[in-house]
């Protein structure tokens, strides 16, 4: 025969013993997915209608991490649209739009499902039950989290000899002592509300219901790229105020779940169908050499 | 001949020190332009890693927050592993389906493959920012068990370990390690099945790293099939780099670290490999269409990224992918070497395209990543430690000349009792008495 007992034996036991890392990285249910038993992820509902742009919410978030003070009094940085950095967390932008001057602040959308979890090999970033998506120290710096943030926000600092991955971090810090993240503390215009996510959406499906016409008739952050905890009400189209609107409203890992899927089974069939070859062309040669012919 | 295998009878450890103080000394000219051209980008490279370690990485690289990974990640990883793609292709085809013929590239394919592995993981300990957390993923400071980045980790990890089981014959053939050898060659099976199993999702998981940039990579290039596009490309890139450095190898290397056999059989193994070079090529440019087509992406063709694609398509695809069959109709290498080197080049554009060209291709030219000297320095550094470290065991491992004769005997035992076993009953021969009859059948061979 072309295959004894041994061979069969051994090629079973390396499938097997490859398979069991495979079932190990079966996605089955992601960390991800939704909020545990009795909690509701919490967000924030930002209101750009109301929103003066005076930028209190940087100064709250700098003081609330430790990061330097933005300079407040400087009417310049409305001049271009400027990205979070590794210190500025949240950074609020101006546009001007056919309704006047219009700010929109920027920070991490804590997405319900985030791309950079998903992409994280340490799970240094985590979507925490309240909804917070956080770093670690355990982080290998690898920056994945940055390929794959469909809102392009961790920052890595380039210069240090130790870096970290910063980015708004919903003040998670705060919330596990029962107060309210830095900047809604500090709106002076109410245009920053903190709540559980599914209230806010209510309030903010309310507020464009009773004022029909001022607002755009949209929450931006309930389905983009699968739902995120921050929300966003506009009175212009959101593109118009420095929002990507075509990011689609599926949730980001599931762009690698195919792949993920197809892991285990190739872990599975491939040293299968690899060992059968092998024992059909090993038959091969045998009868060869033993017809006397060349081997 | 084999100097080194024949002679070596290491009896104790005194001996082996004697052996390895011989082996260490350089075996050619030291001072060849060559050398002195590489040597010094080595020592240059050295420097400015540590001052990476020290100053961090930004004070090296081009540190820019649109660009994530630059061409540490983007050219030395994913070119790098693409190109050690030959190792698992050619082990599937002398190994696997047994092609006898290839025999004498093997151990190149996979001597290649494992250094390319080797310095590439290398290459990531540089551009890992928090570089000494590099175990985490492997010893379980959380295992990350949903990323594809994870998965990568450790079949790069794992296929090392493989590719190690495969080439340590040759190793054990040098140190004249008999009991070893033996050990080790029986283990050459088991590791090429799991080193394809490992490669085929290794080299899709780097595609599959992609997925997730949506929308920052130009719809030319994203497609859902980056992992397969990745996979079959790199069985094309992986050949092309083997018909590459042999046709190198087979010129430079003296005439005493090369048998005249390996040699003689060369150029036609090299029109053999244009052929499968050539059949994957038009599978991918088949798929490479099938995409275009499903993504009714066509009209982005008529862009300036789109004169870049159809450059890569046409230009490096299916150029080289008729020249090989040229080359092979025609019986000819030359223009299968061409077409490799051809090749070579198109599967580095394709692979720095995914993280840098059309990465965020829409930022204009001053907010694009462009490398800076430093990177450049190190990252020919580490290819050419790399070369060095290839020349320096195929000057002295039985790597392109045929293994001493104890080890040819051994491989001839080791079929003999395989053979006299699996006909075993018509031979009369029993494994009941203890080997005798086994024994008493190849004494009668």
């Amino acid at each position: 025969m072309g295959i004894d007992r041994r061979t069969f034996l051994k090629g079973l036991g390396t499938g097997a013993a490859l398979a069991a890392p495979g079932c190990f990285s079966f996605p089955g249910k992601l960390e991800a997915a939704g909020p545990a038993a009795n909690k509701e992820f919490m967000g924030v509902l930002v209101d750009t209608t109301r929103c003066v742009g005076c930028r209190t919410c940087e100064q709250a978030c700098a003081e609330a991490h430790n990061l330097p003070a933005p300079d407040l009094n400087d009417a310049t940085v409305f001049e271009k649209t400027r990205q979070t950095t590794e210190t500025q967390w949240a950074v609020v932008n101006g546009f001007k739009t056919e309704k006047g001057e219009l700010f929109a602040k920027k920070q991490c959308m804590h997405c319900n499902q985030p791309g950079c979890v998903a992409a994280c090999p340490v799970k240094a970033m985590e979507k925490r039950e309240e909804g917070p998506v956080t770093w670690d120290t355990n982080c290998i710096g690898c920056r994945y989290c940055m390929v794959s943030c469909p809102f392009d926000i961790p920052k890595f600092e380039h210069h240090s000899a130790a870096p970290k991955l910063q980015k708004c971090n919903l003040c998670w810090e705060r919330l596990s002592k029962g107060e309210k993240p830095a900047c809604v503390e500090a709106c002076p215009a109410e245009a920053l509300a903190f709540g559980p996510r599914r209230e806010l959406i209510e309030e903010a499906n309310r507020r464009i219901y009773k004022n029909s016409g001022e607002y755009f008739p949209h929450i931006y952050g309930e389905y983009e790229a699968g739902g995120t905890s921050y929300l966003y009400l506009s009175s212009v189209p959101f593109e118009k105020i420095g929002f990507r609107t075509d990011l689609g409203i599926t949730a980001y890992p599931e762009y690698t779940k195919g792949f993920l899927y197809s892991v285990p089974v190739i872990l599975l069939l491939w040293p299968a169908f690899l060992s059968g070859i092998s024992a059909i062309t090993k038959r091969k040669d045998e009868v060869r050499s033993k017809e006397g012919g060349k081997l | 001949m084999n100097r080194t295998a024949t002679t070596v009878q290491i009896s104790s450890f005194k001996d082996f020190l004697i052996f390895m103080r011989s082996e260490l000394k350089p075996k050619g000219k030291i001072l060849t332009p060559f050398n002195l051209i590489t040597g010094s980008i080595i020592l240059l490279g050295a420097l400015l890693i540590l001052y990476r370690f020290f100053a961090g990485l930004g004070s090296v690289v081009h540190s820019s927050s649109e660009y994530p990974w630059g061409i540490w990640i983007g050219f030395i990883v994913m070119v790098g592993v693409a190109f050690a793609g030959g190792a698992y292709v050619t082990a599937f085809i002398v190994y696997v389906l047994r092609g006898e013929k290839y025999h004498s590239i093997v151990r190149m394919a996979v001597l290649n493959g494992f250094l390319a592995y080797v310095f590439y993981a290398g290459a990531i300990l540089l551009d890992l920012g928090r570089w000494w957390n590099i175990a985490n993923p492997l010893i379980g400071n959380r295992f990350g068990v949903n990323s594809v980045l994870f998965l990568v980790a450790w079949h790069f990890l794992l296929y090392m370990l493989a590719q190690l089981v495969e080439i340590s014959p040759a190793f054990a053939e040098w140190l004249g390690l008999k009991k070893a050898r033996k050990f080790l060659s029986s283990l050459t099976l088991g590791a090429v099945i799991v080193g394809i199993t490992l490669s085929t999702l290794h080299q899709s998981g780097l595609g599959a790293l992609f997925l997730m940039a949506k929308w920052k990579i130009h719809p030319l290039w994203y497609t859902e099939f980056i992992p397969l596009l990745f996979f079959v490309s790199s069985i094309y890139a992986g050949l092309a780099v083997v018909i590459f450095i042999g046709t190198i190898s087979f010129r430079v290397f003296e005439k005493d670290r090369i048998d005249e056999e390996y040699k003689a059989a060369w150029d036609d193994i090299v029109i053999d490999l244009g052929k499968a070079c050539a059949v994957t090529m038009f599978v991918y440019f088949f798929l490479q269409v099938l995409v275009l087509i499903h993504g009714k992406n066509w009209p982005l063709l008529n862009t300036g990224m789109g004169y870049w694609y159809l450059a890569e398509l046409v230009g490096l695809l299916l150029l080289p992918g008729f020249l090989f069959s040229w080359g092979v109709r025609s019986g000819n290498p030359a223009p299968i070497r061409i077409a490799a080197v051809l090749t070579m080049l198109g599967v580095i554009i394709n692979r720095v395209d995914y993280s840098i060209i059309a990465y965020k291709w829409y930022l204009p030219l001053s907010e694009r990543y462009i490398p800076t000297v430093m990177e450049v320095v190190i990252t020919l550094a580490i290819v050419f430690t790399m070369v060095w470290v290839f020349r320096w065991i195929v000057n002295r491992v039985p790597i392109l000349k045929k293994p001493p004769q104890w080890a040819i005997e051994q491989e001839r035992e080791e079929e003999g009792v395989e053979r006299v076993v699996a006909y075993g009953p018509q031979l009369g021969v029993t494994m009941a008495d203890g080997g005798s009859s086994i024994k008493r059948e190849k004494k009668t061979r």
